[in-house]
């Protein structure tokens, strides 16, 4: 497995077990308390941030390990790399359109910020697991 | 689902002809071994730089090394 293979597994393995336990813990709060009432901004910066940090320790994790069985590729990349991130990119892409209208017709009708920042943050997670997986999809089966 | 390419190529048999293994002609182009393995595999289609870059390494034409079919005329 190349490192930029290895960067798109930890990054949708992390954003997958990220988004799972911040979904938990809203619903948790939704059931005890209205979504206007709820904190949700610390809740959504901590999962953000844990997130990404996350998703460095992994990959650099992963990139030592199989750095010691591999050391020629542990770190670099190349032009089918770039190809398939691009592609990714341009796939997770048109969930951030679709989060970013919805955005708009959300503060159209004057929605709460809840739902607004939700529907942003979501539009995040889709388009980051959809990208990302489209892009192991081609490192898998190929991208010709 | 991936559009397959019709563009074909005879890399492998080059290489073994030249007695060149993935990891070392992989190392000559600059890029991972498993590119190579699917460039020869037909699972991805190199930039045009690249696949004269591995014609190159074989002292062949372009044409030699990669084949596309010919149009039926109708």
């Amino acid at each position: 497995m190349v490192y930029q293979e290895r960067n798109t597994w930890a990054g949708l393995i992390v954003t997958l077990i990220a988004m799972t336990a911040y979904v938990i813990a809203l619903l948790r709060a939704l059931g005890e308390q209205p979504a206007s009432e709820i904190e949700w901004w610390p809740m959504m910066a901590w999962t953000i941030g844990i997130s990404i940090v996350a998703a460095i320790a992994v990959s650099i994790v992963w990139g030592i390990l199989a750095g010691m069985r591999d050391p020629d590729g542990a770190g670099r990349s190349d032009d089918r790399d770039r190809d398939i991130a691009r592609m990714g990119d341009r796939v997770g892409q048109a969930f951030l359109v679709i989060a970013g209208l919805g955005v708009i017709v959300l503060c159209a009708v004057r929605a709460e910020p809840f739902w607004v920042a939700h529907t942003m943050f979501f539009g995040f997670a889709v388009s980051a697991l959809v990208g990302g997986v489209a892009q192991v999809v081609a490192y898998r089966r190929g991208l010709v | 689902m991936v559009k397959p390419t019709r563009v074909t190529n005879d890399i492998r048999a080059h290489r073994e002809a030249a007695g060149m293994t993935q990891a070392e002609l992989a190392r000559r182009l600059g890029v991972t071994r498993q590119t190579l393995i699917a460039i020869e595999q037909g699972r991805y289609s190199p930039s045009l730089e690249l696949a004269f870059q591995i014609a190159r390494e074989f002292a062949r034409g372009l044409d030699d090394v990669f084949h596309y079919p010919q149009e039926s005329s109708s």
